[in-house]
């Protein structure tokens, strides 16, 4: 009896039927692939893309130049030098970040005690030279202006969790 | 001898010592803020808090005398409760802004917030602020940081002698200051800002400049005078960021002078960072090798009776060796270290040190300064001077012109005479003391006569006795003692030497205090660090390592022989300068049998094997051997003019500078005029 299902089933092909209706069930399902750069996936609010030093709302950067980010920065990807602003107030001179170096940890937004560093949702951001990933404070100042929106509200959304 | 019992653990401490040293004698530790080794006790912080049986309450460490059979606890919970209590107090208006405050990653309250600190606040009213205080050029107010320990103030009244820092109001309302808001004119100040347990004084020129964990610390030996303070360099990539004292008792105690603490930025400015060479009365950039050409052709035919060298303040013994060596092998014998022209008898060793030695001359009952001013020339023997004389355990007089050295000194006067005809006041102390003690600057061996007139009084009132050994020179160079030791000295002094007709050629080894444009005709060749006053006649400029730069030997006035550790490169194409002298003696034809440090400091010590001894006085002969001379009659003259501005460090310095526009000159002149 077994012997005799067995050809039946093998005579039918009723595998390669189950197989292709799996196939063509999918054509009618959501697509898995991305139309990148036209589409893009979703990214939670604690990625840790390029970074990005932030300014308040009045426009001062908020960067105050402890180092602390230099200090647990395990790339050693961070090089800061600080000196006193006309106004008395701490600064840095030079905030540079190896972008070649840096593992994306994100240790140094979690060093940052005003929220000044932080790694934006921003990925692409490769580059034709080495040279250009080495940010210096005017690019990451940039960035910040660029990206505020996105760093505001990524920073919202976890903040439940902090 | 009171026995106390410290956890268990049973130590003898000596008569009036605390609770707090005697757990230190077990290697207990104890949590303070205000207790400080060298101050007096305050007992104002609290944190100290320890339990002691039949105590009701805890005790402040600090201030309970030990006495026998003393039960103390440490480690109990109410101990613990107690000391998070009193650090809950002091964090109620401490503000919360350490990641702007110099002092962190090396603040007291830093670290024992995490042993004692709560993590979270109670306290929801609003916290003191409290407007900055300024102090001067060098120290940095935050004075919403101050926890009141007074340390800064007890400083400044015990040991810097300056009465111009202290607490108004009282309770929420007190407030350190310097009383009139003016800068601190005391030339140890710096030293509040390593007491200062919290931010509140941090040093103004390093204002945010580096954090401690990023230094490079390298042990070294301060040059800013002859005391020889051991330093702490701390640098960073090429550049060294600040320099803090480091502990010795037999020389600096745990205090810096502020020279030597903060002209260390004058290191990276006017420096000379390659060679230079006269071309038709230009300086014209140059290479080694066309530098050592010139100074070839330069000596050319030159013999070697005509060839001199001279030798500044801040050469390291290893310079000056190679410097004889190679003047030696050029036939060349006359060789000088006392730019400033002081006249020093150099036929037995005890003669130029400071015999008493630095922690010694704090056992002196009487002292005699004669044309000296320790407060500007070695402020921290000053500060043992003045600890001595405070207690009242000794009298202090002096001979030249009357300086405020911060405690009672009877000025008899400035002029040379009364060295032989003394006062009578002041030889009735010197005959009746016991250990008297003779203090001879600079300023007065600049006054002929003046050298055997003291060495008179020295043998008169039998300064120099069984165990003691009261004659001292009051050096203000670094190199001073050592370039005696060396013999480096010539016939007639520097006057002789720059008088001489004869002499055609001169090799100046950083000396920059001294004018030489009178011989502007002499081929004058300048090794040193700096654009200064030794260049201006130089036809070759061979640039060297300042102090920092190179691994040395000093050894301080009182014949102590320090090593000091490289701590960073020397800039651009400058180099240590023995081995500039090494690398000369070659193309000049005779090669110098040494070409490492170890190579050298084994030929310095085959010839003299007590300055390879590091770290050790080599005992001075006890009779004093100075001929008898024609009495002095001239007046007595201060060596040094402006105390920021000594040496070409301290006149490259930025912050010197600040310091003379703000306490030096200003406070200087009004003294003398009082």
């Amino acid at each position: 009896m077994n012997a005799i299902l067995r050809s039946a089933k093998s005579l039918l092909l009723l595998e390669f039927v189950r197989g292709m209706a799996l196939t063509f069930s999918y054509m009618f399902r959501p697509k898995a692939t991305l139309n990148y750069p036209y589409e893009k996936g979703p990214l939670s609010p604690r990625f840790r893309g390029e970074h990005a030093l932030r300014r308040y709302p009045n426009g001062e950067e908020r960067c105050i130049a402890c180092k602390l980010c230099e200090a647990v920065c395990p790339a050693q990807a961070i090089t800061i030098e600080a000196e006193p602003r006309d106004d008395g107030s701490r600064r840095t001179t030079r905030y540079d970040i190896d972008m070649t170096k840096c593992i994306y940890c994100g240790l140094c937004q979690e060093a940052c005690p005003v929220d000044a560093i932080v790694e934006t949702p921003n990925f692409e951001f490769s580059t034709e030279t080495r040279e250009e990933l080495i940010y210096d404070k005017n690019k990451l100042l940039a960035n910040g202006e660029k990206w505020e929106r996105a760093i505001a509200a990524n920073l919202a959304a976890d903040a439940p969790w902090r | 001898m009171p026995k106390v019992r410290v956890d268990g653990i049973e130590v003898e401490v000596p008569a009036g010592a605390t609770v707090l040293q005697a757990c230190e004698a077990a290697g207990v530790e104890v949590p303070r803020f205000c207790y400080h080794e060298r101050l007096s006790i305050a007992g104002n912080c609290r944190m100290c808090l320890v339990e002691m049986e039949k105590a009701p309450k805890p005790v402040a460490s600090c201030a309970m005398p030990a006495a026998d059979g003393q039960v103390i606890l440490t480690t109990t919970p109410k101990v613990k409760k107690a000391r998070e209590g009193v650090m809950e107090f002091l964090l109620i208006n401490h503000p919360l802004d350490c990641p702007i405050c110099d002092q962190g990653g090396e603040c007291d309250l830093q670290d024992q917030s995490i042993a004692y600190g709560k993590g979270f606040t109670r306290y929801d009213e609003n916290k003191r602020a409290v407007t900055e205080k300024f102090m001067g050029p060098l120290v940095k107010t935050v004075m919403t940081r101050c926890i009141h320990c007074t340390r800064c103030v007890r400083f400044a009244e015990e040991v810097a002698g300056v009465e111009e820092i202290g607490a108004i109001g009282r309770g929420e309302n007190m407030q350190i200051t310097s009383y009139l808001e003016k800068a601190v004119t005391s030339e140890v100040s710096g030293n509040i800002i390593d007491l200062c347990p919290v931010g509140a004084l941090t040093s103004k020129p390093y204002a945010f400049q580096a954090r401690p964990w990023e230094l490079k610390k390298t042990d070294g030996i301060d040059v800013m005078d002859a005391v020889g303070s051991n330093i702490v360099i701390g640098s960073r990539g090429p550049a060294v960021l600040r320099i803090t004292p480091r502990i010795n008792d037999d020389v600096n105690e745990e205090w810096l002078s502020d020279k030597g603490r903060f002209a260390c930025d004058g290191l990276s400015e006017r420096r000379l960072d390659k060679p230079w060479v006269r071309v038709d009365g230009r300086l014209q950039p140059a290479s080694w090798g066309d530098a050592f050409a010139a100074i070839k052709a330069g000596l050319a035919g030159v013999p070697g009776a005509a060839i001199a060298g001279l030798v500044g303040d801040l050469a390291a013994v290893e310079d000056m060796v190679a410097f004889q060596d190679l003047l030696g092998s050029l036939g060349a014998t006359r060789i000088e270290c006392r730019q400033d022209g002081a006249d020093i008898d150099v036929a037995a060793r005890g003669n130029y040190l400071f015999n008493s030695g630095l922690a010694g001359i704090e056992t002196a009952d009487v002292v005699l300064l004669i044309g000296t001013d320790p407060r500007r020339e070695a402020p921290l023997l000053n500060v043992r001077l003045r600890k001595r004389a405070k207690r009242g355990q000794s009298k202090v007089f002096g001979i030249g012109p009357a300086v405020d050295l911060t405690y009672p000194v009877h000025w008899a006067g400035d002029d040379a005479a009364l060295l032989a005809d003394l006062p009578a006041e002041i030889a009735e102390a010197l005959a009746a003391a016991e250990r008297p003690a003779i203090i001879l600057g600079m300023g007065a061996l600049k006054t002929p006569g003046v050298l055997a007139a003291a060495a008179a009084l020295a043998g008169q009132f039998r300064v120099v006795r069984d165990g003691w050994n009261g004659w001292n020179l009051l050096h203000n160079a670094a190199a001073r003692v050592a370039g005696l030791d060396l013999g480096l000295v010539s016939e007639g002094g520097v006057a002789g030497m720059l008088g001489d007709e004869g002499l055609k050629a001169l090799f100046v080894l950083g000396a920059d205090e001294i004018d030489l444009t009178p011989r502007r005709d002499v081929f004058t060749v300048y090794i040193g660090t700096h654009g200064d006053h030794g260049v201006r006649t130089a036809d070759v400029i061979l640039p060297g390592a300042a102090y920092a730069e190179k691994p040395g030997t000093w050894v301080n006035l009182e014949g102590r022989v320090q090593r000091a550790l490289r701590a960073v490169f020397p800039p651009g194409e400058a180099r240590e300068d023995w081995t500039i002298f090494r690398a000369l003696s070659q193309v000049l034809g005779q090669r110098l049998p040494y070409d490492d440090i170890s190579e050298l400091r084994a030929r310095i010590g085959r010839q003299w094997p007590h300055l390879v001894a590091v770290d050790t006085v080599a005992a001075a002969e006890t009779p004093l051997a100075i001929a008898a001379g024609p009495a002095p009659a001239d007046p007595i003259a201060l060596p040094i003019g402006n105390y920021y501005l000594t040496n070409p460090i301290a006149r490259a310095s930025e912050t010197m500078a600040e310091c003379v526009a703000q306490i030096g000159a200003g406070a200087g002149l009004l003294e003398a005029a009082e």
